[in-house]
């Protein structure tokens, strides 16, 4: 256990750190999803990644913390007031660093784009991998993921950059 | 031949386009990365629509690394949470090696660092007993086998009941030349371990965890006689 510990924690609490948005909650959640591995083990078959199980099980565990909260909402509007502490989009577009404005938009975006983008670009996650941990079909994964993107372009735009695409 | 990207967002995205942002994370598989690649040596505009997707990819990474970890605190609390576990007993339908591993995999690293150090003082108590045996029998004395009817070694547990089987036994004197590596394959071949120490140079061997007929004992402890490095084998409660 220490050593599946020690080689995903920090994996496991960055998705979980992007759901719930809370440093805190996200620790929480790193300790639940591990005990539910070490409770569960026996029915991990292997017919899927470790890693993709773990994100699947730290999936439903922030969700179900998100439920518990009853000061954070679970719609988008209400997660957007939240993180939008510091400069908005079009403040960081005029300090010219695309960069920094292209990662604050993805902040931006709803909990359902912002996970499908982190589990493509960031945990490498395949169609089907995607499919499994968040329980759609994998056509979904493809056009929710497009429309994600399509979403972080728009709010690029409207902080003022360009990017060529769409 | 038709342009892989589409011009108007309101339409509905292509195949190709679709798996661009996979493709830059590199997740498909052979036949789909190979589809794409052809597409965007043809497709000048899909092919800027994949920089900004790796532009995003990189972000993305970006924007996740500067999370950080967790504090020592999410680990404290989980293993004091699995202290805190009732003991779990394995199932019967798991095969033994599955059980070995995660009888192993339940012990702390120290525990395994002393079960280790235990089974090495085993190994070693074991190999001197076999030595201890090659030397007495070396000094050239001969001895016949005295047997102590009287002696009472076994397992308080078999006197339950004679009903109650248990493995065959039987006191084997090994052969002076006998060396240590032929005495532990002679072990292995009857599936036999060594119950009691040396007395008037022979060892009180048990046959395998099951029991055995008569007849069946008696072949076995003939065989064994009949080993070269046996010098003598006769059958034992």
């Amino acid at each position: 256990m220490q050593v599946l510990y020690g080689r995903h924690h920090v994996r496991v609490f960055r998705f979980g750190l992007r759901l719930v948005r809370d440093e805190q909650v996200a620790e929480d959640l790193i300790s639940e999803v591990f005990l539910d591995v070490w409770r569960q083990a026996g029915k991990f078959e292997g017919r899927s990644a470790v890693t993709t199980w773990l994100l699947a099980i730290t999936r439903f565990k922030a969700l179900s913390a998100l439920r518990r909260r009853k000061d954070v909402g679970l719609d988008d509007e209400t997660a957007n007031a939240i993180e939008d502490t510091s400069d908005d989009p079009e403040v960081v577009a005029q300090k010219k660093d695309t960069s920094e404005a292209l990662r604050k938009c993805m902040t931006a975006l709803s909990s359902e784009h912002r996970e499908i983008v982190d589990l493509v670009y960031y945990h490498e996650k395949s169609v089907e991998e995607v499919a499994e941990i968040v329980g759609i079909p994998e056509n979904t994964v493809k056009t929710r993921l497009f429309y994600a993107r399509k979403k972080l372009a728009e709010l690029l735009k409207a902080a003022g950059i360009e990017r060529g695409w769409p | 031949m038709m342009a892989a990207s589409k011009k108007m967002l309101d339409q509905e995205p292509s195949e190709i386009e679709l798996l661009l942002p996979f493709h830059a994370a590199g997740t498909l598989n052979a036949r789909d990365a190979r589809r794409v690649d052809e597409a965007l040596a043809s497709d000048a505009e899909l092919a800027k629509q994949y920089a900004v997707i790796q532009e995003e990819y990189a972000e993305t990474i970006h924007l996740n690394e500067s999370l950080g970890a967790p504090s020592a605190r999410a680990m404290t609390k989980l293993f004091a949470a699995i202290d805190a576990e009732p003991v779990r007993k394995a199932s019967v339908s798991v095969n033994l090696s599955a059980r070995v591993s995660e009888f192993f995999a339940s012990l702390s690293p120290r525990t395994l660092a002393w079960s280790a150090t235990a089974g090495a003082v085993a190994l070693v108590l074991q190999a001197g007993l076999i030595g201890a045996v090659l030397v007495k029998n070396q000094n050239g004395t001969f001895q016949t086998a005295s047997l102590s009817l009287n002696e009472s070694s076994g397992p308080i547990t078999r006197d339950l009941g004679s009903s109650i089987a248990a493995p065959p036994r039987a006191l084997v004197r090994f052969a002076p030349d006998a060396r240590i590596a032929d005495i532990t394959a002679l072990l292995n071949t009857y599936q036999a371990s060594i119950v009691d120490g040396v007395k008037d140079g022979m060892f009180r061997l048990q046959f395998g965890n099951k029991a055995m007929n008569k007849d069946e004992a008696a072949s076995l402890v003939n065989r064994l006689a009949s080993e070269k490095i046996v010098s003598l084998a006769v059958a034992t409660p």
